[in-house]
């Protein structure tokens, strides 16, 4: 007989699931977060190395002259920027000229749902300039992007003047086989996302731009370049783009390779590579900038302009020049035969890179983890959810032992109505829409009513629909089918356990972090919440675990990885920036963590709530 | 009278020598064999980072050329257009040596094959003949049975086959029964075939035909490296085995008498670093006696005589082509490899054991399931 068909050897396999399915849910956690932790231990990663067949070596001489007179052209720019008061068109467009592109401009202009008070914005309004090289021998089938945002004040001027002098050079040679468009975008994600709807012909997000009138053909790789200072001691790279989206690890091997040939100082996450990976403070190095990865790439935003690009499978990477107090520093020049480089290896690509991975985890710049490696970290934490739904199953399915009172049988082994799980359910359900739709809808309402600007309305408001969410649903379920049967909060628990689990595995197919970091806690949660708990500690606990409060501890984590650490005031008010961004983020670029968290985690969570106080 | 008599029998012996001189000379005009020479140079790969297999096969070229074989009788196949390609920052050039010494693309470079027609199908049809009858001249190899005939093979390769254009592959037996439709079509009189590609020798390994020569740059489970990079292009230019090839025909001209045996010993493994090899035991003629102006070249002697020679009597050997060679010998010369298997009746007795094990445990009732 089969295992699972034979009845004794069933029996011996439930009641072996049923004994040590608690053990077994810690050592999975215990497990899984091992595991995660031992990502980042440099034998367990792989070194980085290009994939792709036409890229191949850093076998090119770069001849990039002049970056002096990038310098100075960033000078009149800043001078120009000042004087217009915003993006200088008129001159942009007549040094593109005079550099031999075609020069095209786009306006655009979008308001926004409330007033974005990092950038100071409402109301925006902008023009984007970018100028086309048109490649002298080739059909124009294909384009590369190199991009640099025009910023207010100071920031950003070098960068729009190491472009124009690239865009010089590239003039003065033959070999390039795709398109260069040169682009300076207003606005920096605003101008970004307009020129890319408007350059793909899509509308997604609501914005009103006047269509492009010059186009290049399908863009197969972008750089955005973003440099504030004559002199770099270091160059970063910047990979996570708009929902946790990645571009192809080979970009990241060829800037790496690049920054080796010309011996740039080159790192990730801001933070500069170690030798000594068998110390301890070597491994928590490799551990603190793959920790930096992983939240920024669960924030779903786009960490620098090259994060549009990745929604339109272009492999996109944004390059910052730190300037840190460090003795050996790199020129314009320098920098400029960096991208010479990097711009002539990817001119001899012939098809999009897709040879290297498009999931991976980066502890340092040389090294990397793919999802091979990482995915079982995750698996073993949604075992946990699969053990306790089986361990939910056998108890719904075995009938309870007899008792004396034979009335009390009767009513346990009545089946809990559908309705007693579908009102929680559809409740909670209604509480996450609640909490998406509210908070901006309201906003002149709350304005009104209360001395706050219209962003703090917003963020409160979704804070008190949230708070208001831990009060209203365990209620109802008493109206409905008077006292909870014993069955019903089992049900109910084993369809929540599922439903997590489903929606933590979609999560982390897409952002493994971000699903790694909501399976942390909101596992445990749904492993162990059951009415019989102690309720003032569980209900502690479950508040402590939930996804705001999971915000709010991984913003002051994230300023320490940073190593910036933040009083809890300043971490509290950097606790409410991070929401207005991520709703801010939604409405303009379509990020998907809100609506991720506000319909579908936080009805999840309130599920489990509604299990705690079942009785 | 005795001095009259003795002058004229010097006299008689002097003539005599000089006409016997005279009479073997047709042997030794006829010692190699051929009348005509033919090349076919064929480059496999495409794309811009393969732009050193289209140097290899030029710099071929530009060598056969240059000692003598006109382009009516080279057949050559480019699969890809290096010189014109929008990446190559010198427009119109192919260069072979870095720092741009030495063009080999040239302006009377003249490819037959050229991209996309430089398929398995159409290499096999040249050698064989099989060519549609609207094929030009210029595409066909209209060799005959007094032909030499230098076949060059470059681009990616691996054990027993070499891959064209990406999309497909010659195996070494197709390229083995090809020579043998040639030499039963009596289409060549030597051939020399050499392979630059990686595990280049496991390529003429089947070869069971008479005559042929064969050179390769790598043993099987070795990779052919490449020479040099130019910076400036971007690009690896040649490979190790050609460019040293390259550089030794550069020293030969014409009436050079440099022989096969010089050949063999290009590219060291010190130069190349993986072992060339080659395979003569085909061959009737001994390579020592081969010049490389046999394959390479086109001479011809031309010999100016006043004197008829009377051509009585045959010439010693005999060509009868098909049994030249114990030809089924060859062809199983080496041992087919053949994967170990168990004795049949192992097989059986091992299957009638697990039915026996089968119907003990289960009872002999569950027979009429089976049956």
């Amino acid at each position: 007989m089969g295992l699972l068909s034979d009845p004794n050897r069933r029996r011996a396999l439930i009641s072996l699931l049923t004994r040590l399915n608690a053990p077994i849910c810690v050592v999975c956690y215990m497990a899984g977060v091992a595991w995660f932790m031992g990502l980042a231990f440099e034998p367990f990663t792989l070194r980085t190395y290009m994939s792709e067949n036409a890229m191949g070596s850093t076998m090119v001489e770069e001849r990039f002259p002049a970056g002096e007179r990038a310098l100075g052209t960033g000078r009149e720019f800043s001078a120009h920027k000042k004087k217009a008061g915003g993006m200088p068109v008129d001159w942009l467009v007549k040094t593109m000229q005079s550099r031999g592109l075609e020069v095209f401009t786009q306006r655009f202009s979008r308001r926004l749902p409330f007033p974005d008070e990092d950038k100071e914005r409402y109301m925006v309004k902008g023009t984007n300039v970018y100028g086309i090289l048109r490649a002298p021998r080739a059909p124009r089938t294909e384009a590369l992007v190199l991009s640099a945002p025009c910023s207010p004040g100071d920031d950003n001027n070098q960068a729009v003047g190491v472009l124009l002098g690239l865009a010089q050079y590239f003039r003065n040679q033959v070999f390039w086989a795709k398109d260069i468009i040169f682009l300076v975008n207003e606005h920096d994600l605003i101008g970004m996302q307009a020129w890319l709807e408007g350059y793909h012909h899509t509308n997604t997000t609501g914005m009103d731009w006047s269509p492009l009138q010059g186009r290049g053909g399908s863009i197969q790789a972008a750089l955005s370049l973003e440099l504030s200072s004559d002199v770099v001691t270091s160059l970063d790279l910047v990979l996570e783009g708009l929902n946790g989206q990645l571009p192809n690890l080979d970009l990241a091997n060829l800037f790496y390779a690049f920054c080796q040939k010309i011996g740039v100082l080159c790192t990730t996450q801001g933070k500069l590579q170690r030798n000594d990976w068998d110390s301890v403070s070597g491994y928590s190095h490799a551990v603190q900038t793959m920790m930096l990865m992983v939240m920024k790439q669960a924030s779903g935003r786009p960490w620098g302009d090259h994060g549009l690009f990745l929604r339109y499978h272009i492999e996109a990477a944004t390059i910052k020049g730190i300037n840190s107090f460090r003795q050996y520093k790199t020129d314009a020049t320098t920098i400029g035969r960096l991208l010479e480089g990097m711009y002539r290896k990817l001119n001899n690509l012939l098809e999009r890179l897709h040879q290297s991975y498009f999931f991976y985890l980066m502890p340092s710049l040389s090294h990397f983890v793919s999802i091979g490696y990482y995915m079982p970290a995750f698996g073993l934490l949604a075992l946990i959810l699969l053990l306790r739904a089986l361990d939910l199953w056998i108890q719904l399915a075995t009938p309870p032992p007899r008792t004396e009172d034979g009335v009390a049988d009767a009513e346990q082994m009545s089946s809990p109505g559908v309705l007693s799980v579908l009102t929680p359910l559809v409740i909670s359900h209604l509480t996450g829409v609640a909490l998406y739709t509210l908070p901006i809808h309201f906003q002149e309402i709350a304005v009104e009513h209360f001395p706050v600007s219209e962003t703090e309305a917003v963020v409160l408001t979704a804070i008190a629909v949230y708070t208001a969410g831990l009060a209203l649903p365990h209620n109802t379920h008493r109206l409905l089918t008077g006292r909870g049967t014993e069955n019903g909060w089992k049900v109910l628990k084993l369809v929540a356990v599922l439903y997590l689990a489903v929606l933590l595995g979609c999560t982390a197919l897409i952002n493994f972090s971000l699903g790694f970091i909501l399976a942390l806690t909101l596992v445990p949660v749904a492993a162990f919440v059951t009415p019989d708990v102690p309720k003032a500690l569980s209900a502690f606990i479950m508040v402590i675990l939930s996804p705001a409060c999971t915000l709010l501890f991984s913003v002051f984590l994230f300023q320490e990885l940073q190593e910036m650490p933040v009083s809890f005031l300043d971490g509290w008010m950097l606790y409410l920036s991070v929401i207005s961004q991520g709703i801010l983020d939604h409405a303009l670029y379509g990020s998907l963590v809100y609506p991720l968290v506000a319909l579908l985690v936080y009805p999840c969570w309130l599920l489990f709530w509604n299990i705690l106080f079942w009785k | 009278m005795l001095a009259i008599f003795a002058v004229q029998l010097t006299l008689a012996v002097l003539v005599t020598s000089v006409f016997a001189c005279i009479q073997y000379r047709p042997l030794l005009f006829f010692s190699s064999g051929h009348t005509n020479n033919w090349a076919v140079l064929v480059c496999t790969s495409r794309f811009w980072f393969n732009y050193r297999h289209v140097a290899n096969t030029l710099s071929v070229y530009r060598s056969v050329k240059r000692l003598g074989i006109p382009d009516s009788h080279i057949v050559l196949m480019l699969a890809d257009d290096m010189a014109c390609n929008h990446r190559n920052p010198k427009p119109a050039t192919v260069f072979s040596h870095k720092n741009m010494e030495l063009n080999v693309y040239g302006d009377d470079v003249e490819v037959d094959y050229r991209g996309y027609e430089v398929t398995v199908e159409n290499f096999l049809r040249v050698l064989t003949g099989r060519l549609p009858p609207s094929t030009p001249r210029s595409k066909r190899l209209l060799s005959d049975d007094r032909s030499n005939i230098l076949i060059y093979l470059t681009g990616h390769g691996g054990n027993g086959f070499l891959k064209f254009q990406d999309s497909e592959e010659i195996s070494n037996v197709e390229l083995a029964d090809a020579f043998e439709q040639m030499w039963q079509k009596r289409r060549y009189n030597e051939l020399l075939f050499i392979i630059d590609t990686c595990q280049g020798a496991s390529m003429y390994e089947r070869f069971y035909s008479p005559n042929l020569m064969a050179l390769a740059s790598s043993q099987v489970g070795e990779d052919s490296l490449s020479h040099q990079p130019d910076l400036a292009i971007g690009v690896h230019l040649m490979d190790r085995y050609t460019f040293y090839l390259l550089e030794f025909l550069e020293d030969i001209h014409p009436s050079s008498k440099a022989n096969m045996n010089d050949l063999f010993k290009v590219c060291p493994k010190s130069q190349c670093v993986s072992t060339p090899g080659h395979r003569t035991d085909l061959f009737l003629r001994d390579p020592g006696s081969a010049l490389i102006t046999d394959f390479f070249g086109s001479v011809r002697k031309v010999e100016i005589t006043m004197e008829t020679i009377n051509l009585t009597e045959p010439i010693q050997q005999t060509y009868s082509y098909v049994d030249q060679l114990p030809v089924s010998e060859i062809i199983h010369q080496k041992p087919k490899q053949k994967d170990w298997h168990p004795p049949d009746g192992f097989i059986l007795g091992l299957w009638t054991l697990i039915l026996l094990v089968f119907f003990k445990t289960y009872g002999m009732k569950h027979l009429k399931h089976i049956f």
